[in-house]
């Protein structure tokens, strides 16, 4: 079965630092990070306005489908995308195999600087990513909540 | 592969309608989108042909409430039915948490249903899931057509490990929710297992 990830306090302040500084050194509109299966993990800057649900959903159906491209074409993976919009462009890299950085910015930056940008800040999330991942299998940092929940708990989730 | 935040208090699962072609899948998503309360859903997707059929998936996602503080978001996916869509099916399994297999009750669908079924099975093995041992239910859609087999048959062919099953007529909403929420009722013990 494949393992399921769980985020603590403590990554998550590393992961929001490292797209805060993201989002302010590449002068982004936003940054979001979004595991493969399109749940959102962290956002920084002008996200407000943002559906961000549909847009994590849409982004790991889109990585999803060029990692299908990649793999008839013999490729292990296309790392990066990026779509050229008007106002908004959209960049999109893949951290760690396991999680999707997107950057969306406008005329105030231009691609090369995010790049730059993302390729700092993909090495510190590679990095938190790994402490995440070993904290979820060994189950180590926190005891479960989940061990205590009871029928009755999941019962009254559905007495509308 | 459900997403737990300690940080945020929530828990994210994902939840897959697969069935053959026009088995009511999507209609399936409608009915709870159309039903829930605006603040217990977000915007549902529809990635489809210019005729309404699938073409990658739909999406909705959904509240159902907290659970010992933590709040349960249930993400809906449905698959493209269509039998040449088979690469976009196996990657919307990827990360599955449950699965509705929707089946369409009328005699000549019956093969379809098989077949739907049996891709489901390959297609998880291949991502690594096994479907016997993952949060399962099955519901028989278009219960109210004329030409639908009868209940036991339908069971026989499409329900040999004996999981739930519920008999739908989608478009109406009879079993919509039911089957819903016998699912995810199986994806939070399954949690509650692995915790």
């Amino acid at each position: 079965m494949i393992q399921q990830l769980v985020m603590y306090e403590e990554e998550l302040q590393q992961i929001n630092n490292v797209c805060e500084i993201l989002h302010r050194d590449s002068n982004a509109k936003a940054v979001l990070l979004i595991d493969k299966n399109g749940q959102a993990m962290a956002q920084a800057g002008d996200t407000h306005e943002l559906d961000v649900t549909s847009l994590s959903s849409l982004t790991a159906g889109n990585v999803a489908a060029t990692g299908g491209i990649a793999s008839l074409l013999a490729e292990k993976e296309f790392a990066g995308q990026f779509l050229e919009g008007e106002k908004t462009s959209y960049h999109v890299s893949i951290v760690g195999q396991r999680v999707i950085l997107v950057v969306l910015f406008d005329e105030r930056s231009s691609l090369g600087l995010v790049r730059l940008r993302v390729r700092k800040a993909a090495a510190e999330l590679t990095n938190i990513l790994d402490v995440m991942v070993k904290k979820s299998a060994s189950g180590s940092g926190q005891p479960s909540v989940f061990s205590e929940i009871t029928d009755d708990d999941i019962d009254n989730l559905f007495n509308d | 592969m459900s997403f737990i935040n300690y940080s945020s208090r929530e828990i994210n699962c994902k939840i897959v309608y697969y069935g053959p072609g026009l088995c009511g899948k999507t209609t399936n998503l409608q009915y709870i989108y159309n039903k829930t309360n605006p603040e217990a859903k977000g915007k549902m997707i529809s990635l489809a042909t210019e005729t309404e059929r699938t073409l990658f998936f739909d999406f909705l996602p959904l509240s159902l409430g907290e659970i010992r503080g933590f709040k349960t978001r249930f993400h809906l996916y449905t698959v493209p039915g269509q039998v040449f869509y088979d690469a976009s099916r196996k990657l919307i399994l990827k990360g599955v948490d449950g699965v509705v297999y929707v089946g369409d009750s009328q005699m000549e669908r019956m093969e379809a249903n098989i077949e739907s079924l049996e891709n489901l099975r390959s297609n998880l093995q291949e991502q690594g899931y096994d479907l016997d041992k993952l949060p399962y239910v099955v519901q028989y859609n278009k219960r109210d057509l004329p030409n639908a087999i009868p209940l036991p048959e339908l069971e026989e062919a499409l329900n040999p490990t004996k999981v739930p099953s519920f008999e739908a007529v989608a478009p109406k909403g009879i079993g919509v929710f039911d089957t819903l929420k016998a699912v995810a009722k199986l994806v939070l013990t399954e949690l509650r297992k692995g915790g």
